[in-house]
C-alpha cells in the first residue's frame, strides 16, 4: 500500500515515522517548502544567529532512505479523490492508495489596504524568514500587526539586529484573550523593558506605499497616527492552509473537517495537524488548534488508522508552553482568560523578578483544575496527573515540590504559595519538600 | 590566555567584515558598541605587551611592564564582558553566534585556531623560543623572562614554560569564567559551577602546587588524579613522593584514593560532572574560555561513533601505558614499599573483579543496548591481563619506556593541548574531553552503568527547536532524546547544564534518583499513545 503524506512538518512527519513503525506500507512525504523537516518553532533563531538552519532539523539527512520514507520536494496543485491521484505544479502526478493530509496554516490577512506590498508579510514559512531577512538589511523601522505568540517571537527577531519595533496590539493588553490579567500584565511590563514600542488597544487601518510598491509606513486607526516603517509584519493569528482543496468534493469548515479517527468526509484521505478541524471537539478544546503537540499527537493517532488499527484522538489534558522574550511560560490543564465563576486562583508572584505561579481549582470542590507558570518551569506529568486525579487542592499543595522542575539549585517557591494559601484560607497546610526525582518517580507510579 | 583574549579582542574589531555565510545571509546589526571596542583594544595592548617580549623585545623593568599587561589585559576583558552583559536583561545571550566570524569558523576562527595551535606546538616541543633557559645558568629571555618576577614573587624561583602557562592558562579561566557569569547571572547553577571551576584552577590547580614546590616539596594537583594526570604512576613522580617526607605519601595516597575511591563514589551520587565541569582545569577552560566555541561540536551520528572509538581507544592505551609503567617500576625498586610481585597480584585482582563486575552487570548492558563500552571494558582487562602476564614471562615487545613516551607526546601533549585547545576555534571547546580523555571515558562509563545520574525530559513539552542539541558542548544530540520524551543517559554527557538552561521550553533537567538507576533510559511516555496502552477500537 502507497501512503502519501502532503506535509513535512511535525504532524506529516510524524504520521510517517509511525506508518513506518507499524508496518511495511511505502511512504510518500511531499513538501514545496524545503527539502528536509525542520522544526518550524525555531524560525526565530534562524534569524537571530542562534542557529543554522541545518541545526534545526530533527532528523539527518540519511535518516529518511534509512526508513524508508521518500521525499518529495513539489508543489500539489489538485487532487483527484475519485482517481487516488496527485497533480504537481510540475505538471507531474503521484498516485496513492491512502492520502494524509498535513498542509498546516498561512498566516492571515484580514483585507487591509496594501497588505500585499513588499516589504508586507507574516512569519510562517521559510520563504518568510527570508523575506524579513532581506529586508532587515539597513532597516530603520518595524511595524508588527497582532500580539499573538508570532507577534512577540518577531518583535524579538528584529530587536536582536536591533532595529527600532512598534507592535501593534488589538487587545487592551498583551495576548489576554488567553492569559489571565496579572500575567498579562507582567508581559506588557517586559515587553516595554526591552524597547519595544508595544501600542495596546489600537488596530492597523491601513499600509501605505511609495511609488514603487514598497510599504513606507502604517496609518493607525483609532489615532490616525502614521508610523513610518519599511517593514510590516502581519502576525494576527493563522489558518488552514486548504485553499488548493477548495471545490475538491472534500468537506471543509474553517480547516479540513475529520471525525475522531481523523478520516475525511473521503474514505482513505485523513487530514492531520494544523489544518484539521475536528468535527466534535472533545469538551473544553476547540476545532482547529494550531499547535506543535497538536499536531504530533494526531500524527501518532492517524498512523494506527491508516495502518487499520482504528484509535481515536485524544488529545489528554492541554498543555502548551512559550517563551515571551526572556519569560518562559508553561500551561497545564484549564486556566481561562476570563474565568467562570467556579474558577478560583490562587496566585503568588514574585516580589522584583517576572516569576508567577497560577492554580486554578474549582470551589465547589476544591478540585485541582489547571496551572500558569511564567518563568518557573513545572513537571508536565505531575500536574497532568494532578488535574487528571481531580485532585484536591491541599492535597496539591503539600506536594507541590514535586512539580517544581527548576534546575538545582533555583529557590524554592512552593513554601510561598503553601503559606499565602493558608493566610487566605486560615488553614495550617505543611509543605513536604519532595523536589527529588525518586519521590516524583514513586508519585508518577502510584496508581489511583 | 592570551591568546583567548585576542580572539575576544580581534572579534570586536572586526565585527563588521561578516565572511560567514550559513542559512540566512549576515546582518550588520551594531553588536559591538564603542565602549567595547576601548575595552578591546586595551586588553589588545595588553596582549601586544606580551607578544613584543616573545618577539624579542626586552623591557628595562620587566616586573612593572607584566603588571601593566596583565592589567590592560584583565581590564581590557572584564570592561568588555560587562558591556557586553552587564546592562542587559537576564536571559539567554546567543544573539548572533552564528553570524561571528571569529565564533563561526570564518576567517578569524581560522586565524585563531592556528594561532593557538601554534602557541601549543612552542610550549610543548619548542619552549626554548618562548624563551625558556637552555641550562640551569642561563637566564630566561622574550616571553618566559617577562614572567620571571611574578614567579619569584610566589616560589623565589625564576619562570620555566609551564609556570608562564599556568599562570595564562589561570586567568583565563578567572576572566572569562567572569565573563560567563555574568552571561548566566540568571542561573544559579552556572554560578555555583562557575564558581567551583575558578576556585579549584586558582587554588589547586596554580597557588598550591606552586607553594608546594616553594616549600620544596613535590609539585602536586590535589584536583588532578589518574588517568588524566598520566605520569603519576611514571618512575621519576613516584620517587619524588616516595623518596621524600610523609607529604609525598600522603599524596599517593591521595591520589590512589581519588580514583578508586572519591570518583567513583562522586559520580555514582552525581554523575561525572562533579569533575568535568565542576573541578577540571581542561573542563574550567572550555566552560570559561571556550564557551563561544561550545556549539561548534558535531552533532552527527557518525561523530557519535568516532568518539566512542576513540575516546575508548584512548582508555586502553592508558591503561597499557600505566600497567607496563608500574610494573617497571616495581621492578627497578623491588625493595620499596611494595614488590614488583605484590604489585602485580593486586593489578590482576583489580582487572579481574572488574571483568567479573562487568559481567555480573552484562545483563543490564546487554538490555541497553550498548555493548561497545562492555567490549572496551573486556579488552582493557584482558590486554592488561595478558601486558602483564608477558612482562612476567619477559617477553614484553614494547619496552615501557618507549610505551610511556610514546603516550606522552601523542595523547598528553598533542592531543590534550595542541588539538584539544588549538581547535576550540573549529571543533568546538571539548575536544579532547570527547575524543581523547582517558578520564572523561572512565566517568563515562561509570556514568552510563553506576550512577544516578541523567537528564530528565519534561514530558511532552519539547518542540524539537534544536537549542539544547546547538549548544551541547559534547556534541549530544540532546533533541533526539527529548522529543521522544526520554531521558538522556550519556557517557560523554559533563552535565554542564546549558542545554537546560537554552531550552525555551523548559524541556530539560539535571537530576540524580537511585530508584531507577537501570531503567533511566526507559521511555517515560511515548509522544500520545505507547504501544501497549493502544486499545484495538473496531
Ligand atoms: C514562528 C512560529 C512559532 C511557533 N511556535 C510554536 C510553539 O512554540 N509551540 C507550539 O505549540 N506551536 C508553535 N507554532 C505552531 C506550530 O509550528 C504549528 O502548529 C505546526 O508547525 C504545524 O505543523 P503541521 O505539520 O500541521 O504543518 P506545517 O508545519 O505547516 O507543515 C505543512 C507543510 O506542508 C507544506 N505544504 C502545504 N501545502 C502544500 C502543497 N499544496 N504542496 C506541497 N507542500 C505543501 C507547507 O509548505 C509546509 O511545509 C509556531 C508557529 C510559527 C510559525
Ligand atoms: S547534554 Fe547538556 S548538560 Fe550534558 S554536556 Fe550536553 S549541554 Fe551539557
Ligand atoms: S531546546 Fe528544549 S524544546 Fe528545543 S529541542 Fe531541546 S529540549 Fe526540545
Amino acid at each position: 500500500m502507497h501512503i502519501v503524506i502532503i506535509g513535512n512538518g511535525i504532524s506529516g512527519v510524524t504520521a510517517a515515522r509511525w506508518v513506518r513503525k507499524l508496518s511495511e506500507h511505502k511512504i510518500t512525504i511531499i513538501s514545496s517548502e524545503t527539502e528536509y523537516f525542520y522544526s518550524r518553532t525555531a524560525l526565530m533563531y534562524i534569524y537571530m544567529g542562534h542557529m543554522r538552519q541545518q541545526d534545526t532539523q530533527p532528523y539527518e539527512p540519511w535518516f529518511w532512505a534509512k526508513n524508508r520514507i521518500e521525499l518529495l520536494h513539489k508543489h500539489v496543485d489538485s487532487v483527484a479523490f475519485e482517481a487516488k491521484e496527485l497533480s504537481f505544479s510540475d505538471g507531474s502526478s503521484l498516485a496513492f492508495d491512502k492520502l494524509i493530509i498535513a498542509t498546516g496554516s498561512k498566516s492571515n490577512k484580514f483585507g487591509w489596504p496594501g497588505q500585499d506590498l513588499n516589504g508586507v508579510g507574516g512569519l510562517y514559512h521559510i520563504q518568510d524568514l527570508e523575506r524579513m531577512n532581506k529586508y532587515s538589511h539597513g532597516l530603520q523601522k518595524a511595524v508588527i500587526v497582532g500580539g499573538g505568540l508570532i507577534g512577540i517571537e518577531m518583535a524579538e527577531m528584529f530587536n536582536s539586529r536591533k532595529i527600532p519595533v512598534t507592535m501593534l496590539v488589538r487587545e487592551e493588553s498583551y495576548w489576554n484573550n488567553v492569559l489571565p490579567t496579572e500575567e498579562s500584565a507582567m508581559i506588557n511590563k517586559h515587553i516595554k523593558k526591552h524597547h519595544i514600542d508595544l501600542r495596546l488597544g489600537v488596530n492597523l487601518q491601513e499600509i501605505t506605499s511609495d511609488d514603487n510598491g514598497n510599504a513606507n509606513g502604517i496609518i493607525i486607526k483609532e489615532t490616525g497616527e502614521k508610523i513610518d516603517c519599511g517593514f510590516v509584519g502581519l502576525t494576527a493569528g493563522v489558518s488552514p492552509n486548504i485553499q488548493f482543496l477548495k471545490d475538491s468534493g472534500l468537506e471543509t469548515g474553517r480547516g479540513i473537517l475529520v471525525d475522531k479517527f481523523l478520516e475525511t468526509n473521503i474514505k482513505d484521505v485523513y487530514a492531520i495537524g494544523d489544518c484539521a478541524e475536528q468535527r466534535s471537539p472533545m469538551s473544553g478544546r476547540r476545532g482547529v488548534e494550531a499547535i506543535w503537540y497538536t499536531g504530533r499527537m494526531m500524527g501518532e493517532t492517524v498512523a494506527y488508522n491508516v495502518c487499520d488499527k482504528a484509535v481515536s484522538y485524544d488529545p489528554g489534558i492541554w498543555f502548551n508552553s512559550a517563551k515571551f522574550l526572556d519569560i518562559e511560560y508553561q500551561v497545564y490543564g484549564n486556566i481561562q482568560a476570563k474565568p467562570p465563576e467556579n474558577h478560583g486562583a490562587l496566585y503568588w508572584q514574585h516580589q522584583t523578578e517576572n516569576k508567577s505561579i497560577r492554580i486554578v481549582y474549582d470551589v465547589e470542590n476544591m478540585e485541582v483544575l489547571g496551572f500558569n507558570l511564567m518563568g518557573i518551569r513545572y513537571r508536565h506529568e505531575v500536574c497532568e496527573k494532578w488535574i487528571k486525579e481531580r485532585t484536591p487542592i491541599e492535597s496539591v499543595l503539600k506536594n507541590l515540590s514535586l512539580a517544581n522542575f527548576d534546575p538545582e539549585f533555583y529557590e524554592d517557591y512552593e513554601t510561598e504559595l503553601v503559606f499565602l494559601y493558608n493566610s487566605i484560607h486560615g488553614a495550617n497546610l505543611k509543605l513536604e519538600k519532595k523536589r527529588k526525582w525518586d519521590f516524583v518517580r514513586k508519585f508518577l507510579s502510584q496508581k489511583v | 590566555m592570551g591568546f583567548r583574549s585576542k580572539i575576544l579582542i580581534s572579534k570586536s574589531i572586526n565585527m563588521n567584515n561578516y565572511d560567514k555565510s550559513m542559512s540566512l545571509s549576515n546582518p550588520h546589526p551594531p553588536f559591538v558598541d564603542s565602549q567595547q571596542k576601548l575595552a578591546a583594544t586595551l586588553g589588545s595592548i595588553g596582549l601586544l605587551m606580551m607578544v613584543l617580549a616573545f618577539a624579542g623585545y626586552s623591557y628595562s623593568n620587566v616586573g612593572w611592564m607584566l603588571t601593566l599587561s596583565c592589567l590592560m589585559l584583565s581590564t581590557g576583558i572584564i570592561w568588555y564582558a560587562l558591556r557586553a552583559y552587564y546592562h542587559k536583561i537576564p536571559g539567554i545571550k546567543n544573539d548572533g553566534v552564528w553570524f561571528s566570524s571569529i565564533a563561526a569558523r570564518g576567517v578569524l576562527g581560522w586565524i585563531s585556531g592556528i594561532v593557538i595551535t601554534g602557541f601549543y606546538i612552542l610550549l610543548y616541543w619548542y619552549p626554548n623560543m618562548l624563551g625558556q633557559s637552555s641550562g640551569a645558568d642561563a637566564a630566561n629571555t622574550g616571553l618566559i623572562a617577562l614572567f620571571d618576577p611574578l614567579s619569584f614573587l610566589i616560589k623565589g624561583q625564576a619562570a620555566s614554560q609551564w609556570f608562564v602557562y599556568g599562570t595564562l592558562y589561570t586567568m583565563a579561566i578567572l576572566l572569562f569564567g567572569f565573563k560567563f557569569i555574568l552571561k548566566y547571572r540568571h542561573n544559579k547553577y552556572q554560578i555555583v559551577r562557575t564558581i567551583s571551576v575558578m576556585f579549584f584552577q586558582l587554588g589547586f590547580a596554580f597557588l598550591l602546587p606552586e607553594f608546594f614546590q616553594a616549600m620544596n616539596e613535590p609539585y602536586y594537583n590535589f584536583a588532578n588524579m589518574w588517568p588524566l594526570n598520566y605520569y603519576f604512576f611514571d618512575d621519576y613522580n613516584m620517587n619524588t613522593y616516595t623518596g621524600g617526607t610523609n607529604f609525598g605519601l600522603i599524596m599517593i595516597l591521595w591520589g590512589l584514593a581519588m580514583v578508586f575511591i572519591i570518583s567513583p563514589i562522586l559520580t555514582y551520587l552525581y554523575g561525572k560532572r562533579w569533575y568535568c565541569s565542576w573541578v577540571c582545569g581542561c573542563g574550567g577552560l572550555a566552560e570559561t574560555a571556550g564557551d563561544s566555541f561550545r556549539h561548534l561540536s558535531d552533532k552527527s551520528t557518525k561523530a557519535w561513533k568516532i568518539e566512542r572509538w576513540m575516546i575508548h581507544g584512548v582508555l586502553l592505551f592508558s591503561f597499557l601505558m600505566t600497567a607496563a609503567v608500574l610494573s617497571t617500576y616495581f621492578n627497578n625498586n623491588s625493595g620499596q614499599w611494595v614488590s614488583k610481585n605484590l604489585f602485580l597480584v593486586i593489578m590482576i585482582a583489580v582487572i579481574s573483579f572488574i571483568i567479573g563486575f562487568v559481567l555480573w552487570r552484562k545483563h543490564d548492558i546487554a538490555k541497553s543496548g550498548k555493548n561497545i563500552p562492555m567490549f572496551i571494558i573486556g579488552s582493557v582487562g584482558i590486554v592488561g591481563l595478558l601486558v602483564l602476564f608477558s612482562h612476567v614471562m619477559g617477553y614484553f615487545v614494547l619496552s615501557a619506556g618507549s610505551l610511556r613516551s610514546v603516550y606522552g607526546f601523542l595523547i598528553g601533549s598533542a592531543f590534550s593541548g595542541v588539538v584539544g585547545v588549538g581547535f576550540y576555534p573549529l571543533m568546538g571547546s571539548r575536544v579532547w574531553c570527547r575524543f581523547g580523555c582517558p578520564m572523561a571515558a572512565i566517568l563515562g562509563l561509570q556514568q552510563k552503568f553506576f550512577s544516578r545520574f541523567r537528564i530528565t525530559t519534561n514530558g511532552g513539552q519539547c518542540i524539537s527547536c534544536g537549542n539544547c542539541s546547538t549548544y551541547c558542548e559534547m556534541g549530544i544530540d540532546v533533541r533526539a532524546y527529548a522529543q521522544k520524551g526520554q531521558n538522556i543517559v550519556r557517557a560523554s554527557c559533563v552535565g554542564c547544564g546549558v542545554c537546560s538552561a537554552v531550552c525555551p521550553r523548559g524541556v530539560l533537567k539535571l537530576e540524580n534518583g537511585s530508584s531507577d538507576i537501570h531503567t533511566k533510559t526507559d521511555l517515560m511516555r511515548t509522544i500520545h499513545i505507547s504501544e501497549d496502552e493502544v486499545k484495538i477500537l473496531s
